[in-house]
């Protein structure tokens, strides 16, 4: 039922003929596709396709040697990874990277860090506008908490809590950035069918509630079909099809590429 | 409250309000405290990781405004209005802006699934539904076609609704406004309203959760709420300082005395916990100085301190197990106000300072005055832990259709065993067969369209069946001992409590299940289950090698640790002289754990005795032959749904019992 009433916006972020390669190894082979406003865009294939790697040009980590990457209609060159989050993309990854240290809360509040206008000084004071600034912040971030439904594990250190809660903090920090795209590197890796289920609502509660665009990298087929608006498919470095969920189900070349077919 | 308040009170109020007399309905008692305690706090909610507060006038305010909103809507007297979600003050004041209206609310659980809550508003012809979120408002969309009765549904949390257009769904903020507007138009409707409510008006319907057959809808009216809720509240010296912690279901009437009755009946003030699972840091967060908790909860709490003590440094671990020892000699008299010697209220008072203080404000127990807990027997361990702590501990005896309390506990005279003596007005007595039952101010109204189930369970004269069975100890204390229609009798005449001694088994921590055979028998056996991580841990400390469950069973020095729990147990027993004739005689260990996967018990973990007859009635037999040991074949199913069988040989061993000590009834 949602998904009607979701509005599908105009081209936010457009990737043209990436190519993208370490020594000899093709990473990435001429690829294209384009996402566009408050869509779920999806990119499977098969392990070594080169998922990870479109994420991480995307996010400014890698550097393609051939194409463009126009986001929001701005083409950049050559850009750092603190450049592509001011822009408004946030990202999870695929093997957790949070502070265990700390608590949920705190992780979240990192998120905010760009956000944050005072300088070093001020934020060592707990004290006029550095407390104003934090209040708001936090302000933020206790919303975002809420709406992970991540009350009770507030203050508790994130390296003590199961493997699907820190899924769900990641996500929760990638959401204080207030992102525009958000790139998610397999969220539901290593989940059980129920805290999948969590995680796909989540994703959908996201996209709907906050009207953000999702790139996703994800394994499960079923969830993938279920959840994404496009899918992208990649073997090899190579895009292999593009389309409604439906399409690619069809499509012989990720049916062959699923079940191997051999590459000569 | 100072004296220019109390004096506007006056003046405000027709003579005899205030002493109790004309408040007899909710929404009078809300309006009343908005008046005498208007900036007093009295619902608080976390959200957003912060405590919001409502004081009573607010609340009032808030409460007529949804009211009013509601009647906009179409709510008149007589409406059944269904609430559901977790605790929520928005929906505690929805109950009482439905009573105001005098319509009646109906809260049901919120875990409920559709179906079971399809029954629930088909049976009670439930016409409004307020209910907390989303994942409410979609339970019902998905039977709304099966309950045409239900015409409208407020929601609380905005969450996600965005995208649901239905003209029938109102947001519970936009309701208010629509009463507000109203107010402002219509001055005074409400308080004519209000005033029209009498107390023997229904208060509310709930429905019991029923272990057997449907649930049935019990009513209550104002009377049996508020005179059940005022008589408890002066028995305990409550008072409008008190803060509680309102966590169980709202459908529940404990849930409904404690959280609203009690509340609105001394002033004092309920706070919700942010979510379900955040209750134990809320509960430290505020400190409650009047709590209720099943056992299981009380165990919970016990259990996480000990899990850490065992984490502690050494030196923590020694000086916390030496003062709890000592708090147990000497704690729980000092509670009773029993003479303690003055060395050993030395060591306590160091004690406290050290460990017992600490420990308390760890778990937001400091403030606690009254501490009551029910439902099912307390393990001894655990209630002793509480009381020897300081904290007031009490175990009552309650139902549904007693709007709660049966019986109390005295102050100064708690024990483990008893539920202590009627609660005030209510008369208690044991039928003929055995049964408890009771009559008094709180007894409810009947089952809605349900006059034969009325009729079977109340008689003309007002006294209620419990379905429990129990006696009067020579003190005038109560005991259950089990459901009626389970007790049987021994051969040699005693009652036989299976229930009643199976709890007593399950208290060592080595047994998991034990389920006890007697009735028309000669003697008393039983089946016990090992707790496999207990008695695996008290099995590697002394190097016993075990390959699993059924070898672990077998061996004969847990039978030796088994039978020792079992003599206890018989012990115990022989102090009672209306139970010593039940000791167990015969016992053996079974091969394999009782699971609720074989049928074997219910998803609760209550023992299903037919089907253990039928499936083991060779061990029962040979429990009863004299023979020594039994082959037996038992079908498991696997996790994964797979079935396969056990075969083992079974050990069976009889247990020492102890003649009656015939001193007790001579006391």
């Amino acid at each position: 039922m949602q998904q009607d009433h979701r509005i599908i916006g105009d081209v936010l972020l457009d990737v043209k003929d990436i190519s993208l390669s370490f020594g000899g190894v093709k990473a990435l082979n001429n690829i294209s596709f384009n996402v566009k406003e408050h869509e779920i865009r999806s990119i499977i294939g098969p392990n070594g396709a080169g998922k990870s790697s479109m994420l991480n040009c995307i996010n400014g980590f890698y550097h393609p040697q051939e194409g463009q990457i126009t986001f929001k209609g701005e083409t950049r060159k050559q850009m750092k990874t603190h450049h592509s989050a001011a822009q408004g993309i946030a990202r999870t990854f695929q093997n957790i990277a949070l502070f265990s240290g700390m608590s949920t809360l705190d992780n979240i509040m990192t998120g905010r860090n760009l956000k944050m206008r005072k300088n070093f000084l001020w934020q060592s004071l707990y004290f006029g506008p550095a407390l104003k600034e934090e209040l708001e912040n936090r302000e933020v971030v206790e919303n975002i908490i809420d709406f992970l439904e991540i009350e009770q594990i507030r203050k508790t250190p994130v390296g003590r809590l199961p493997y699907g809660l820190q899924k769900r903090v990641e996500l929760g920090r990638a959401l204080a950035a207030e992102p525009d795209l958000l790139l998610l590197d397999e969220p539901m890796a290593g989940m059980n069918h129920e805290e999948k289920e969590d995680m796909s609502r989540y994703i959908l509660d996201v996209n709907d509630e906050f009207g953000t665009t999702i790139v996703l990298i994800e394994h499960d087929m079923s969830v993938v079909m279920d959840i994404s608006d496009r899918i992208v498919v990649l073997d090899y470095g190579k895009k292999i099809a593009d389309g409604e969920p439906d399409e690619v189900r069809s499509n012989q070349d990720v049916i062959d590429a699923y079940l191997g077919v051999s590459h000569d | 409250m100072n004296s220019a308040t109390a004096a506007n009170v006056n003046a405000g109020t027709p003579p005899g309000q205030g002493t109790g007399k004309d408040l007899d309905t909710f929404p009078k008692l809300l309006t009343h405290n908005a008046r005498v305690r208007g900036d007093l706090p009295a619902s608080r909610e976390k959200d957003f990781g912060i405590w919001l507060n409502w004081t009573w006038a607010e609340v009032e305010e808030e409460t007529r405004a949804l009211a009013m909103g509601l009647k906009q809507l179409g709510v008149n007297s007589d409406d059944k209005v269904c609430i559901c979600g977790d605790n929520r003050p928005h929906l505690y004041w929805a109950m009482t802006a439905s009573q105001a209206l005098g319509a009646v609310p109906v809260p049901v659980y919120q875990d409920s699934v559709a179906e079971e809550m399809q029954f629930i508003y088909d049976h009670a012809g439930a016409t409004f539904a307020i209910v907390e979120n989303q994942e409410q408002v979609d339970k019902l969309l998905e039977i709304k076609d099966q309950i045409p009765a239900l015409r409208h549904i407020v929601y609380k949390d905005p969450r996600g609704m965005r995208h649901y257009n239905q003209d029938f769904l109102h947001l519970y903020r936009d309701v208010q406004d629509m009463g507000r507007a109203y107010i402002a138009e219509h001055p005074g409707e409400y308080e004519k309203l209000v005033t029209r409510g009498t107390g023997s008006d229904t208060a509310i319907m709930l429905y019991t959760s029923g272990t057997t057959g449907r649930p049935k809808g019990v009513i209550l009216s104002f009377d049996n709420l508020i005179v059940t809720a005022r008589n408890a509240c002066q028995r305990e010296g409550l008072s409008e300082h008190e803060e509680t912690l309102a966590y169980l279901p709202m459908a529940w009437v404990g849930d409904n005395i404690f959280s609203m009755a009690q509340a609105y009946v001394s002033g004092f003030c309920v706070s919700c916990p942010e979510n379900s699972e955040t209750v134990l840091d809320d509960l430290r967060e505020i400190g409650p100085t009047y709590f209720f908790a099943p056992p299981r909860m009380f165990e919970n709490i016990l259990t996480t301190v000990m899990i850490r003590i065992e984490d502690a440094a050494k030196i923590k671990q020694r000086m916390f197990h030496y003062f709890m020892d000592h708090a147990k000699r000497v704690g729980g008299a000092l509670l009773d106000g029993k003479p303690v010697s003055w060395p050993d209220r030395l060591l306590y008072g160091l004690g406290n300072l050290l460990v017992y203080a600490p420990l308390k404000n760890v778990l937001g127990l400091s403030r606690i005055r009254l501490a009551y807990t029910a439902g099912e027997a307390i393990g001894p361990d655990i209630f002793n832990f509480y009381r020897s702590l300081g904290i007031n501990l009490k175990q009552l005896y309650g139902s549904t259709e007693a709007s709660v309390f049966i019986t109390i506990q005295p102050n100064g005279d708690v024990r483990l065993d008893t539920v202590g003596i009627p609660a005030e007005d209510v008369e208690v007595k044991i039928a003929d067969n055995g049964e408890v039952i009771f009559r008094g101010p709180g007894v409810f109204q009947s089952y809605y369209k349900n006059d034969e189930a009325t009729r079977g369970t109340k008689n003309e004269e007002g006294w209620v069946m419990t379905g429990d069975a129990g006696y009067f100890d020579p003190d005038g204390h109560l005991k259950i001992i089990d459901r009626a229609k389970d007790v049987g009798k021994i051969n040699n005449g005693t009652m036989f409590a299976p229930k009643y001694i199976e709890n007593k088994l399950k208290f060592f921590p080595h047994i998991k299940e034990a389920v006890t055979f007697g009735d028309g028998r000669d003697f008393v056996t039983a089946f016990i289950n090992i707790d496999i991580e207990a008695v695996g841990n008290w099995a590697e400390r002394r190097n016993l090698p075990y390959s699993g469950y059924t070898d672990l069973s077998g061996q004969p020095p847990v039978y030796d640790l088994i039978q020792d729990c079992i003599e206890q147990v018989n012990k115990d027993l022989a102090a009672d002289n209306k139970l010593s004739g039940s000791q167990i005689s015969r016992f053996l260990i079974l091969h394999k754990e009782l699971d609720a996967d074989d049928g074997e018990l219910t998803r609760t973990r209550k023992v299903r005795r037919n089907i253990i007859d039928e499936r083991y009635g060779e061990l029962i037999d040979a429990l009863y032959s004299g023979a020594n040991n039994c082959q037996i074949e038992a079908q498991m199913t696997f996790e994964d749904g797979r079935t396969g069988t056990i075969k083992a040989d079974v050990a069976i061993r009889d247990a020492k019992t102890i003649d009656a000590a015939p001193t007790k009834t001579a006391a």
